[in-house]
């Protein structure tokens, strides 16, 4: 294997492996900040107690998704340096941003929300709770500022020595990309954190334990669950696809499989692409309806990969074209279980309709796929380039850093990362065993540490 | 702008490696001083709510310099690539150690995230000090501003040095000791008892190595700099920053004595922090010095991003840093006072 290769296989499974943990953690603070809203406005200790089992949930999701970060900002400078050195004066502001005003705030207030409880009154403790899901709002909202800019590179320019600089800060953060990426992003980890909840919710109700809690977090979750999954597709996704047919016609061409130009583009629902013979194999496709999708009228012309010179296709083209479709039809699945469980919700049967609840319990996976999924559709639909236009990815890693010593640390993260998800996976199942507190059950003391 | 931003960046790193350093060195004293599970989870609670936030100072001061010296970030982050990835991998080990210790009371769950606390937090230390003798002894950059080092070569200070070598391992040294008495004396702040009793002996004994490896590092960057002292022959009035060394140095035992533990604690503080401002001054304008050419070191007005970057830069980052000092005299003042086992915890 080549050194880019492995430099992209380390970025990609290192972050996607963390991007598993920060989804839940702002979904889930979304959540908790509702939980304790309930408790104070209609001073029910049943949503205080809610409150409770999910902050303990979040204190070791959150915990992996600090040690897990860290190491994401690094690879900047260590794999991908001639990246980094040519675009730090852009993008390494938003993220030194996201350490100053974000990380700070949220390492103050996360002891607090954790263990204060008995140490300030009820809105203030709701306030440390707030400033948590705060911060974790605005972590993303930099790293998609970053990210943003890499897509849709705005207010740059570049320096004699061939660097480039910020040329308006405030253009930067209000990049149009950023502002649709991040809309996207944030609705998809709601989605993550109300798919979890109402999991949960549903497992306590089917096993008929702590069953006062399950229907909280199955009604929070359902609620929770059927707006983020709408505006997950309307407007954010729609907004967003076609913003991204304007400025990245590869990345749509191969995504939607569109070898060749033409009006009327239809959509695929299924197939593969064969990039040899320069078709889509096997296809279920329906006509009209992409050039619907992107220009509003079905007659519209779509542009296709054979107007785009081969060295330009993003890179691993039938992989885009897989992530998407997983992407897209999870989230009609979504969609669909999440206004049957709504629904259900209204007509005040959810409760007791197990074969609503069965999927209801099932589905928690597949949020994260969904999320991994988009998040591959974006960075592999970037393809060659590491900032789109400018700079190609075959330009931007670390040319000192040898394959092998790549490898070396990938083989390392990922032996690493196999234990954290073992640790992961025993501690939440004990909590979720153990029940919230009212069950019956007294659970074990807990440390005083920060993230206990 | 590249002086201020050099010593912004300074600040930083001084900050966090006087506040993680304390977390450290209660790790590296973690299984040498408590003789009980109480003991234990007391030590872990002395550093429990603060350590997530003084990590965050490397974070930042990493992003700082990453959009004000992108070509430093770059070249050094590359360069150390080795060294940087165990770093990342003992971070990664001393944070799950400190916070999953105590979810399963088993004595094998919690006797291993002990060792693991332990072997993490003094590796921790180890690197880092060998990281900052690696900048002082310089590392064999070339003309497009690139190097890579392996982990050792023949343990010399040659053209083509190792990330340890006999000086890096001495800086290693350093840091080990001086993090462990700083453990020890934020120990003795925060604790009451035995364990206060253990922590003050426990400076006592380490002092001497201290003192000892202080003087040798000191005169050991001499040989593998010569230069070092020529900011300090330029400017005279800095060479008060090594009489602050070796105030700060007898202040601890002076006051460790006195039990005077805060006083003590204090001056622990400025000796790491005029350790490190004591290197900056010997750097400056340097941010790498070169072992192979001096017009390849990476100076400041070398790595320095656009004007307008900085200038932005400097509007947040004064904002920012005013947030980030009122949380942290937020949350000392919350978990002020000495640790107990009765306190926290989730109401039931």
């Amino acid at each position: 294997m080549d050194a880019l290769l492995l430099h992209r296989i380390h970025f990609a499974f290192t972050i996607t492996f963390h991007y598993l943990f920060p989804q839940l953690t702002m979904g889930l603070a979304l959540l908790i900040v509702a939980l304790k809203s309930v408790a104070i406005r209609n001073k029910d200790e049943r949503y205080n107690e809610a409150a409770r089992f999910w902050a303990r949930i979040f204190a070791i999701n959150f915990l992996l998704g600090v040690v897990t970060g860290i190491p994401m900002e690094f690879q900047f400078g260590t794999n991908w340096s001639q990246f980094a050195r040519t675009t730090g004066g852009v993008i390494g502001q938003p993220l030194a941003m996201e350490g100053v005003f974000s990380f700070f705030l949220e390492s103050a207030f996360l002891g607090l929300f954790l263990f204060g409880e008995k140490r300030v009154s009820a809105w203030g403790h709701w306030a440390a709770a707030f400033l948590v899901f705060l911060g974790s709002w605005i972590s993303g909202f930099f790293i998609i500022v970053t990210n943003a800019w890499m897509q849709h590179p705005v207010a740059y320019r570049v320096l004699p020595n061939g660097v480039y600089e910020v040329t308006s800060f405030w253009k930067l953060l209000n990049n149009p990309w950023a502002l649709l990426q991040y809309a996207h992003t944030m609705s998809g980890a709601v989605i993550t954190g109300s798919f979890v909840m109402s999991s949960v919710g549903a497992f306590y109700l089917l096993e008929n334990r702590f069953a006062e809690h399950g229907r909280i977090f199955v009604r929070v979750g359902v609620i929770a669950g059927v707006i983020a999954c709408i505006t997950q597709i309307f407007p954010t996704g729609d907004l967003h696809g076609r913003y991204m047919a304007k400025h990245q016609p590869a990345a749509v061409a191969a995504m939607e499989g569109l070898f060749s130009s033409q009006r009327g583009a239809p959509i695929v629902l299924i197939g593969q692409p064969n990039e040899i013979t320069q078709q889509i194999d096997n296809p279920i496709a329906v006509n009209d309806v992409l050039s619907f999708l992107i220009y509003g009228t079905t007659k519209a012309e779509v542009e296709g990969l054979d107007r785009i010179p081969r060295e330009d296709w993003p890179s691993p083209l039938p992989l885009l074209f897989y992530t998407y479709h997983i992407m897209a039809g999870l989230g009609t699945y979504f969609v669909l279980l999440m206004v049957v469980a709504a629904f259900l919700l209204w007509r005040g049967t959810l409760f007791e309709t197990r074969w609503a609840l069965w999927p209801l319990l099932l589905s928690f996976p597949f949020p994260y796929i969904a999320n991994t999924a988009g998040w591959m559709t974006a960075e592999i639909g970037r393809q060659p380039w590491v900032v789109y236009g400018l700079i190609r990815t075959s330009q931007g890693y670390s040319k000192y850093v040898s394959a092998g010593n790549s490898l070396f640390s990938l083989l390392g993260f990922m032996g690493m990362y196999t234990v954290l998800s073992i640790l992961f996976i025993v501690l939440v199942y004990r909590i979720i065993d153990q029940g919230p507190v009212a069950g019956g059950q007294m659970p074990e003391p807990e440390s005083a540490s920060l993230l206990a | 702008m590249g002086f201020i931003w050099f010593w912004l960046v300074a600040i930083m790193l001084v900050a966090y490696v006087v506040l993680d350093g304390f977390d450290l060195g209660v790790g590296i004293l973690h299984v040498l001083l408590a003789r009980t599970e109480r003991e234990r989870q007391i030590m872990i609670r002395s550093i429990g709510p603060v350590w997530d936030g003084n990590e965050v100072w490397l974070v930042a001061g990493g992003g700082t310099i990453y959009f004000a010296f992108p070509l430093l970030y770059a070249s050094a982050f590359s360069g150390f690539y080795l060294a940087l990835m165990i770093v990342l991998w003992l971070l990664i080990m001393r944070g799950i150690a400190v916070e999953l210790r105590m979810k399963i009371e088993a004595g094998v769950w919690r006797s291993f995230f002990d060792g693991l606390f332990f072997i993490s937090s003094a590796l921790l230390a180890i690197f880092y000090g060998a990281a900052l003798a690696n900048v002082i002894r310089g590392v064999p950059l070339q003309a497009d501003g690139y190097f890579f080092l392996p982990l050792w070569t023949n343990w010399t200070i040659g053209p083509h040095p190792g990330i340890l070598d006999w000086y890096t391992v001495i800086g290693g040294l350093v840091a080990l000791v001086a993090l462990a008495v700083h453990g020890a004396l934020y120990l003795a702040v925060k604790t009451e008892g035995e364990l206060q009793l253990r922590a003050r002996t426990s400076v006592r004994s380490m002092w001497a190595a201290l003192f000892l490896l202080t003087v040798v590092s000191l005169i050991a960057s001499m040989i593998a700099r010569s230069d070092t002292l020529t900011n300090y022959k330029n400017h005279p009035i800095a060479f008060a920053i090594p009489l602050v060394v070796l105030l700060s140095l007898l202040g601890i035992l002076y006051f460790s004595r006195k039990t005077a533990d805060r006083s003590a604690f204090a001056c622990s503080c400025a000796y790491l922090a005029a350790m490190l401002v004591g290197a900056a001054v010997g750097l400056y304008p340097r941010l790498l010095p070169a072992s192979t050419d001096p017009s390849y070191d990476i100076t400041t007005a070398k790595a320095l991003s656009g004007p307008h970057t900085l200038h932005v830069g400097l509007i947040w980052w004064s904002f920012g840093m005013v947030l980030a000092v009122g949380y942290f005299v937020f949350v000392y003042r919350m978990f002020r006072g000495k640790v107990t086992l009765c306190t926290g915890g989730y109401e039931h």
